[in-house]
């Protein structure tokens, strides 16, 4: 799917976790996060236990750690609430290098990082071994509404073609001498955003439109729920290896005139 | 910012999933009310543009910056189930593909970040429209307003559910305090941004805010002397 490249997570590989089914990944991930996650504090060799399962599934999927540990930065403001914890939470004192601290909230602090620690790098590892397609696959598998998964896979269809136009809208500016320093350059930002909102809401329309004028009746044929890789691929926008998704999105005007004429 | 897993006790974990499913199966519904059958579409580019919008980082000073959360906004423009349906989904994927918030928690997430910023934003922006003169000139104002209530109602939905599921005996006065203290703030930033983004939309196309669009029937036809220009752009990607 042409979305991929929007995907920046994933590492090629063809281990058996990269060919596991989404689905059973998807489920696998929620049970383990949920046991980890209502393991009690204290319970210090089990969270050894849950991270050397962890481990051990990461080096059966063959993504490097090196690979993994810098994308965990998701994670920095709850470690620095985590790090405050023993000194704001109330209870019993005790004395830590000097410093008096909370006993419960040491042991909060550790199962706060033990479980954010555990719970991140497992999404990674589910990130970095599944296609978006294949997820896409896996959660209609799993009951998720139809039409969700449409608007999900539009959103990650799309997600290059938006991000790169801000990508665009930012060196135009700074090309022109901006910097953004303080508060003053808001306008100048904010109306960045009104412009990309008009662009995007524009080429939602084109987008339709095209659908439309391809046989669009508000559903995805049958056939193609079957596999969302090539659900639009049926109405022929936005094929597998469309270099550009956005190019491929204007409207034949007559046929789509007609099609919106007959509804 | 995203809560991870762990934060709160899975019970709670749980019962915000159970709370954001049944908010996206409602949101599946009545969106299509907004959209119609454009609403796999639109409703996809519009997260699509949401995810953009929390990448643009508005710069504070001292070299720090901060992001648009965007609730209050996606429901001004596109109306509120459409915001809450395009929010939710920008959540599922960060926490699927990007591994930002947890899984465990992404009923949390869609519950504070987008079910709460959106509605509590709309309502209020619903109520100032109304006492608000009825002009579009009017509608970023009643916005910015949205976006200023939206934050800190959202932060103090997150302090009770840490009251209920969180994994601390903090004093929940001192944390409700230093919370909705912070937030207050970040709602200043959020209905500036808001403020100026909705104005510089309204003045170019009003027609395409959601929350404009009953001022816009009141509209009488001008016809000027001179034809304006053709309004249809065709901007290739």
């Amino acid at each position: 799917m042409g979305a991929d490249h929007g995907h920046t997570l994933h590492w090629h590989g063809h281990s058996p976790l990269h060919r596991a089914p989404a689905h059973l990944k998807v489920v696998g991930l929620v049970v383990f996060v949920l046991a980890v996650v209502a393991t009690p504090n204290h319970w210090y060799a089990a969270f050894a236990g849950w991270l050397a399962l962890l481990l051990g599934v990461i080096a059966v999927s063959g993504v490097p750690l090196r690979y993994l540990l810098p994308r965990m930065v998701a994670e920095v403001p709850f470690v620095v609430f985590a790090v405050l914890l023993p000194f704001i939470a109330q209870g019993e004192r005790v004395e830590v290098l000097g410093l008096s601290v909370s006993a419960s909230g040491l042991v909060a602090a550790f199962g706060l990082l033990a479980k954010g620690t555990i719970g991140v790098l497992a999404s990674l590892t589910l990130a970095a071994t599944t296609e978006t397609t294949a997820l896409l696959i896996g959660l209609q598998r799993l009951r998720v509404p139809a039409q969700l998964i449409q608007i999900m896979s539009f959103m990650v269809r799309y997600l290059d073609v938006v991000t790169s136009e801000l990508g665009r809208m930012r060196v135009a500016r700074e090309s022109r001498g901006f910097r953004a320093r303080d508060p003053r350059q808001w306008p100048v930002l904010a109306r960045t955003l009104g412009a990309l909102f008009i662009r995007t809401y524009e080429r939602g329309e084109r987008v339709h439109l095209a659908m439309l004028s391809r046989g669009y009746d508000g559903t995805i044929p049958e056939a193609a729920l079957a596999a969302p890789a090539r659900a639009h691929g049926s109405h022929g926008h936005a094929h597998h290896g469309a270099p550009q998704p956005g190019t491929s999105t204007q409207p034949h005007p007559g046929r789509a005139a007609r099609e919106v004429a007959a509804r | 910012m995203h809560v991870p897993n762990g934060f709160l006790d899975a019970p709670t974990s749980v019962a915000t999933g159970v709370v954001a499913t049944a908010a996206v199966g409602v949101a599946l519904v009545k969106a299509r009310k907004e959209l119609d059958d454009r609403t796999a579409p639109m409703a996809g580019l519009i997260a699509a543009f949401i995810f953009a919008v929390q990448m643009l980082n508005f710069p504070v000073g001292a070299g720090t910056s901060g992001h648009l959360m965007g609730g209050a906004l996606a429901a001004v423009l596109v109306g509120p189930w459409t915001a809450v349906l395009s929010t939710s989904v920008v959540f599922i994927v960060q926490a699927l593909l990007f591994a930002d918030g947890g899984i465990t928690a992404l009923g949390t997430n869609i519950v504070l970040m987008g079910l709460s910023t959106v509605l509590v934003g709309y309502l209020v922006f619903l109520g100032m429209r109304a006492v608000l003169p009825k002009r579009a000139s009017f509608v970023p104002l009643a916005a910015a307003l949205g976006a200023l209530v939206s934050v800190p109602v959202a932060s103090l939905v997150f302090v009770v559910l840490y009251a209920i599921g969180g994994n601390a005996d903090i004093d929940l006065a001192a944390l409700a305090t230093a919370m909705v203290g912070v937030h207050v703030l970040i709602g200043i930033g959020e209905a500036v941004i808001t403020y100026l983004a909705v104005a510089s939309i309204v003045s170019v196309r009003p027609d395409l805010v959601h929350g404009a669009r009953p001022l816009l029937e009141q509209r009488r036809l001008v016809i000027h002397d001179t034809a304006p220009a053709t309004s249809s752009q065709e901007t290739s990607a």
